[in-house]
């Protein structure tokens, strides 16, 4: 147990950093996804084929090239100094971003085309067919594979700690490195890894009830 | 062409397409053109700086970590198949002592981050005197985590075929094993193969991982190349073209996996749908593994 009480501000940092890059690169894949899933099932031709080539470069760029081309690469465009953080957080959001389009994408393409279709004909506009017949359709068939995403999202700020962010991930390096800090890189790994685990069952258990309490009836 | 989210547009919404066509090609353009001279302006596209691809020894060497990259990839993918299956029959195993820890061993292997099962294995495992080469680290993590991966993909394939065909299985006495084996797995593997394959997509990226734990792989000669202070720090350019070896790399297992799922969706309905055209057996088709009714009482009774 001294490996928590006797590193106490650590973990306290370090479960701050790692929910920090979750949160923000959480709102970055949410906004940056949402431009793109509409980008890629919008009317226009030229849109759906930047949204389709940004989707499949960065889907088959592993997440670990992505933060070396931020957080390594950025300082060398001799642009104004960011912190490994922000740039991290940069980094899994564009990288989580495509995820959250094509989960979007999928979502649209679950509603049937004749629900739209009986809805024109009822001769609702445009935003009344959206915001009453489509979406509300298309949004509970997102929900829980967009919980999936941010679970993998929740895992995926351990890499941060590969390019300097005192994170989760991190924390076995800042213990093992400062002098007269109580615990093996065994221990630290091991309450890591459990706290990592009661997140995403947490996370988990909200995907099984939300699952549940939206299921559509067809 | 008609589409849940538009009608087929009229002259206006023509109108209106055409601008937001214009609005997305310029806004696409100034950000390229704002990286690219951000990219002029710190000198990315000097000669000095590409000059290091230009040695054949730097190509050996790309090709000696792109080695290590695919020996890492490739036996955690044969491996985490193996234990896919292993891990799904155990999930579905009638016996409780059977079913309960592989279902949490499995659950866990997947709450648990890559890296940080990497770490554990490299920098842990010291602690209680086991050391092993990075190279281990980074498949076992692999195989752990992507075994359970595909094992939650096998068992939700399983349990997905209708009721009916375990039950047909039973009538025509077969055991247990004999429906696993003959009935429901090759059914299963059929339909989860794009996902199986789309997995591998996700193990060739996580092999990337390994640079944080020192395994000489792509990434970590990138790095490496980046402190060639007689090239000038070539770092984003290491990082374009190994970046490209990647995306090669997963782009062909991503078509392959497309591929998979376009000639299944062009067959007459798998679960459930009486087959009214047979499809001709092709080499690899688990009907050639199923053999007729008498080949499988055959073996039954070996």
């Amino acid at each position: 147990m001294d490996v928590i009480f006797g590193n106490l501000d650590l973990w306290g940092s370090a479960i701050k950093n790692t929910l920090l890059v979750f949160l923000f690169g959480g709102l970055i894949a949410l906004v940056l996804g949402i431009i793109v899933g509409a980008m890629r099932v919008s009317p226009v031709p030229i849109a759906r084929g930047v949204g389709t080539l940004y989707v499949n470069i960065i889907r088959n760029t592993p997440l670990t090239l992505v933060f070396f081309f931020f957080v390594l690469g950025y300082p060398a465009l001799g642009m104004p100094k960011m912190s490994p953080l922000v740039l991290g957080v940069l980094a899994i959001g564009i990288y989580t971003a495509t995820y959250v389009a094509e989960v979007l994408r999928a979502g649209i393409n679950t509603v049937p085309v004749g629900q739209a279709e009986a809805a024109r004909a009822l001769g609702l506009p445009f935003g009344q067919v959206m915001g009453l017949v489509v979406l509300p359709q298309a949004f509970r068939s997102v929900v829980p594979p967009m919980m999936s995403v941010f679970i993998a999202l929740l895992k995926n700020t351990t890499v941060a700690a590969g390019f300097s962010v005192a994170e989760l991930g991190a924390l076995r390096a800042t213990v093992n490195d400062a002098a007269g800090r109580p615990g093996s890189p065994m221990e630290v790994l091991l309450w890591v890894a459990a706290v990592f685990v009661v997140l995403v069952l947490l996370l988990s258990l909200l995907q099984n009830r939300i699952e549940k309490k939206w299921r559509i009836v067809r | 062409m008609t589409s849940v989210l538009y009608d087929v547009p009229g002259p206006k919404a023509i109108a209106r397409n055409r601008i937001l066509a214009v609005v997305t090609v310029v806004v696409v353009a100034a950000v390229v053109a704002f990286i690219l001279y951000r990219f002029a302006l710190s000198g990315q596209f000097s000669a000095q700086k590409w000059g290091i691809f230009t040695y054949s020894t730097i190509w050996q060497q790309i090709f000696a970590a792109l080695g290590k990259t695919l020996a890492a990839f490739g036996l955690a993918a044969v491996m985490s198949v193996v234990l896919g299956f292993v891990l799904a029959i155990g999930r579905l195993s009638d016996h409780r002592w059977v079913r309960i820890p592989v279902t949490t061993i499995s659950e866990l292997f997947r709450a648990v981050p890559v890296l940080v099962m990497m770490m554990l294995l490299y920098y842990g495992l010291p602690s209680i005197g086991v050391r092993m080469e990075p190279y281990w680290a980074v498949v076992i993590a692999l195989v752990a985590y992507n075994g359970s991966v595909l094992a939650e993909a096998l068992r939700a394939g399983i349990e997905s075929l209708p009721r009916g065909q375990r039950e047909a299985g039973y009538a025509i006495g077969l055991r247990k094993t004999g429906v696993m084996m003959f009935i429901l797995l090759p059914q299963a593997v059929r339909a989860m193969l794009p996902v199986i394959v789309s997995q591998l997509v996700v193990t060739m990226k996580d092999t990337a991982l390994g640079f944080i734990i020192t395994y000489p792989e792509l990434l970590y000669l990138a790095k490496q190349l980046s402190s060639n202070v007689q090239f000038g720090r070539p770092l984003l350019q290491s990082a374009f073209v190994i970046g490209g070896i990647y995306i090669v790399m997963c782009l062909i297992l991503s078509g392959i996996a497309k591929w998979l799922e376009s000639r299944m969706n062009k067959k007459p309905k798998e679960n459930g749908g009486t087959h009214t055209t047979t499809i001709p057996v092709q080499p690899g088709d688990p009907r050639l593994q199923e053999g007729t009714v008498t080949e499988v009482i055959a073996v039954q009774n070996e």
